[in-house]
């Protein structure tokens, strides 16, 4: 098959592309594979990161065929004849196929997402908890939000998901201000394209999260005030 | 600000930049990758804690002479102790920072693990370490805003600054942009297991590489117990790697078999009907090992409720990559590397043999003797962290962030080198190892053009080296070292860690006592 690979040596050089026929020597051989044996070859090698190749650290994403993906779950056979590897696309390209992602973690930092109290673990927190812990921070999903750009108010579901741990975890008295931070960078940007659903290398069920945070951080307050 | 840099951010890393957090003492946390990427996310079945909440009766005493005695009378008793007493506040902690712990009617549960007899293991179905080190990401970053904790993520350990046997400090390079960073002060190493030097054979992460403990032992640092490779029984080839299939799932009734003129043999069952399938890991590996033909994992006794409560992440990974339900059908297992008990020899205070130089996680030999038990390791790096800051806090130095030097351009890698050493290492190695096969990995290590390759890969043949050295010279069999040409325990002249150094550029290999304070149930 033949591999397309956008490459480019650093952020000041220019991006080329360069192909490579390739055979690969085991059916379940994902991208991953093929990247590790065609480096083995290369004087120049094409980098790329990389860490638990089970799709558990999102450390691998990249764009392939047009669609994020992680390098590790994206199997060669899923594909036709020709493959294009790309960069991440939202965020600064470092070198190949690298991006600096340290937008996402400066989001995160800005949408003080941790627990100002200690955690209130009923049932229904612990699924909640569970399912919002599984996020990779790999970025896929900004990749195909409509509404996200690096830099703007709204943090994607990538910032959604691990606010979402916090607002069902937190007594209600302590959510106040996580609420307020979550229906600026979340709920007024969201689009409700749900675009991310579906390159979600780990499945998360996004829907019932926003669900879920959306009722601990908007609708109670408006039907409290209603109340009043 | 005192600081201290820690090298490595997963959950050893992340624990000790908490500890030094908590005491006012800001930490300069640098990896390779950021700490979602760590391995420690990879950890499944849970982690240990004498809580006593499934009416069992268990207690701390019995969680630290299980701990011992899974250790094969190698680890270091007051350690072991210290650990384990201090396991239920710590799970206590973790669930008070929101990790979202198995409860049923609102009260935690835990499970069952190999070699022990009580339900000690807390749990997250089956990500426990992925929902651990969520809690941690999030409650380090509360200390980020304060600025007590930076971040240097996307930086490897360039160099130690080692001098007369007191470590100074740490350079570290940024990988996007080549700059070079001296942080001076004290050093926790918290750079996990020895992967590096086993391409595609072990389940844990490719970044792994072992360079850190590489790097401390060319400075004189000693390393302790590196034949101690956990073979797990139950993983399976995928490309790249091993992928482990969590213990978890015997310790919700998964059954290991092999098929014997036509029938099902449960031989786990057969030899131990006591703890049967949750034999301790070295007992399951080498029993398997001795078998012939394919060992199959039945899980398809387990109800629905437990894949869709307890191990839906297990059941998805196995359809997606071996591409069957193991709801529905038996599993095919071999053993593969999993954890390195030997590393970075410290003492129960995370000491290294190098004073200003501290080491914690899986990259340290403490806790685990010769077999680590499931659910001890999360709770040893989570632990670990915490001692190697405390020891670490009382030397931080008062500095700024750090100095920049330069730059550093990367160093060149051999292709295909790291596929050679793994290949040498892991066929003397293996599970059932003898003096003859260790030497001629060693012959095959001196036939390796060392003169060609870089410094980083000549570091990692030392090490190496050593790890063979090690086994050579423990001529008993015990825990995960099983010697076919000396298959008995050897108590009287082995009950001792291995201490592997290097002196006057010679590799030197010495058994050490193992610390006072056991009493009898360190064995």
């Amino acid at each position: 098959m033949r591999l397309e690979i956008l490459r480019r040596k650093s952020r000041e050089e220019a991006p080329y592309i360069e192909c490579h026929d390739y055979t690969p020597a085991e059916k379940s051989e994902t991208v991953a594979t093929a990247l590790t044996r065609l480096n083995a070859a290369l004087p120049d090698p094409i980098r790329w990161e990389c860490s638990c190749l089970q799709k558990k650290c999102g450390a691998c994403a990249m764009v392939v065929n047009g669609s994020p993906v992680l390098a590790c779950d994206a199997r060669l056979s899923d594909y036709k004849n020709k493959i294009r590897i790309e960069p991440l696309r939202k965020f600064l390209v470092v070198a190949d196929l690298i991006s600096d992602r340290s937008v996402l973690y400066e989001n995160l930092r800005q949408l003080r997402c941790w627990l100002p109290a200690e955690a209130e673990m009923r049932e229904g927190a612990v699924e909640i908890g569970y399912e919002a812990s599984r996020c990779l921070q790999c970025g896929c999903c900004l990749e195909v939000c409509p509404n996200f750009d690096p830099g703007g108010v709204f943090a994607g579901m990538a910032g959604a998901v691990p606010l979402s741990r916090l607002l069902a975890e937190l007594p209600e008295a302590e959510r106040g201000e996580l609420s307020a931070l979550y229906r600026r960078h979340v709920y007024a940007g969201c689009g409700k394209s749900l675009a991310c659903r579906n390159v979600c290398p780990a499945g998360i069920d996004v829907d019932g999260l926003l669900v879920n945070s959306n009722a601990a951080a908007v609708w109670k307050r408006l039907l409290r005030r209603k109340k009043h | 600000m005192k600081r201290v840099v820690i090298i490595g951010a997963g959950l050893a890393g992340l624990s000790a930049a908490l500890e030094l957090a908590k005491q006012n003492i800001g930490s300069d946390l640098v990896s390779l990758q950021p700490s979602e990427r760590a391995q420690s996310v990879l950890a499944e079945g849970g982690i240990n804690a004498a809580l006593d909440l499934m009416g069992e009766g268990d207690s701390v005493a019995e969680h630290c002479a299980d701990t011992l005695r899974g250790g094969c009378g190698l680890a270091d008793p007051a350690a072991v102790r210290s650990l384990t007493e201090a396991a239920p506040a710590l799970v206590r902690r973790l669930r008070a920072l929101g990790v979202p712990f198995q409860t049923e009617g609102g009260r935690l549960v835990q499970r069952n693990f190999g070699g022990q007899k009580k339900k000690r293991t807390a749990y997250a179905k089956s990500s426990t370490g992925k929902a651990v080190m969520t809690a941690l990401i999030d409650e380090t970053r509360k200390f980020e805003a304060e600025g007590l904790v930076c971040r240097y993520p996307h930086h490897a350990l360039a160099e130690l600054s080692v001098e007369a046997g007191r470590c100074a400090g740490a350079l570290v390079r940024d990988t996007y942009t080549d700059e070079a960073l001296l942080f001076s002060g004290p050093v926790v190493l918290a750079s996990g297991g020895l992967n590096g030097l086993f391409p595609g054979q072990t389940t844990g992460t490719a970044q792994n590489t072992g360079d850190a403990a590489a790097l401390a032992f060319a400075h004189g640092a000693e390393l302790g117990n590196l034949e101690m490779l956990q073979y797990h029984p139950t993983t399976a080839a995928i490309p790249g790697k091993r992928l482990l299939v969590s213990e978890a799932a015997r310790g919700e009734g998964g059954r290991l078999f092999v098929m014997k003129g036509g029938e099902r043999r449960y031989f786990m069952e057969e030899i131990y009907p006591e703890l049967g399938n949750l034999m301790p890991r070295d007992v399951v590996s080498r029993e398997m090992a001795r078998l012939d033909g394919q060992v199959w994992l039945d899980l398809t006794g387990l109800s629905g409720a437990v894949w869709a409560g307890r191990l839906p992440d297990l059941r998805e990974e196995l359809r997606h990559y071996l591409g069957l339900d193991p709801a529905k059908e038996p599993v095919p297992v071999s053993p593969g590397i999993h954890f390195f008990m030997g590393g970075i020899l410290v003492d129960a205070s995370h000491r290294t043999s190098i004073e200003n130089l501290f080491a914690a996680g899986e990259c340290a030999c403490q806790y685990h003797g010769a077999n680590r038990l499931g659910g001890n390791s999360l709770l040893g790096a989570l632990y670990g962290g915490i001692a190697a800051a405390q020891s670490a806090a009382s030397r931080a130095v008062e500095r700024k962030g750090p100095e920049p030097v330069g730059r550093i351009p990367p160093e060149p890698e051999t292709p295909g080198f790291p596929e050679l050493l793994g290949g040498i290492l892991y066929g003397g190695l293996g599970i059932l190892r003898d003096g003859p096969g260790l030497s001629a990995a060693l012959d095959a290590l001196d036939a390796l053009p060392a003169d060609t390759l870089a410094d980083a890969e000549r570091r990692r043949i030392a090490l190496g080296r050593a790890m063979l050295l090690s086994a050579l010279a423990r001529r008993e069999s015990r825990g995960a070292h099983t010697r076919s040409d000396f298959p008995r325990r050897d108590d009287g002249q082995y009950r001792k860690t291995t201490v592997a150094a290097l002196r006057n550029g010679e590799i030197t290999i010495s058994f050490r006592p193992i610390p006072e304070g056991g009493g009898a149930d360190a064995t």
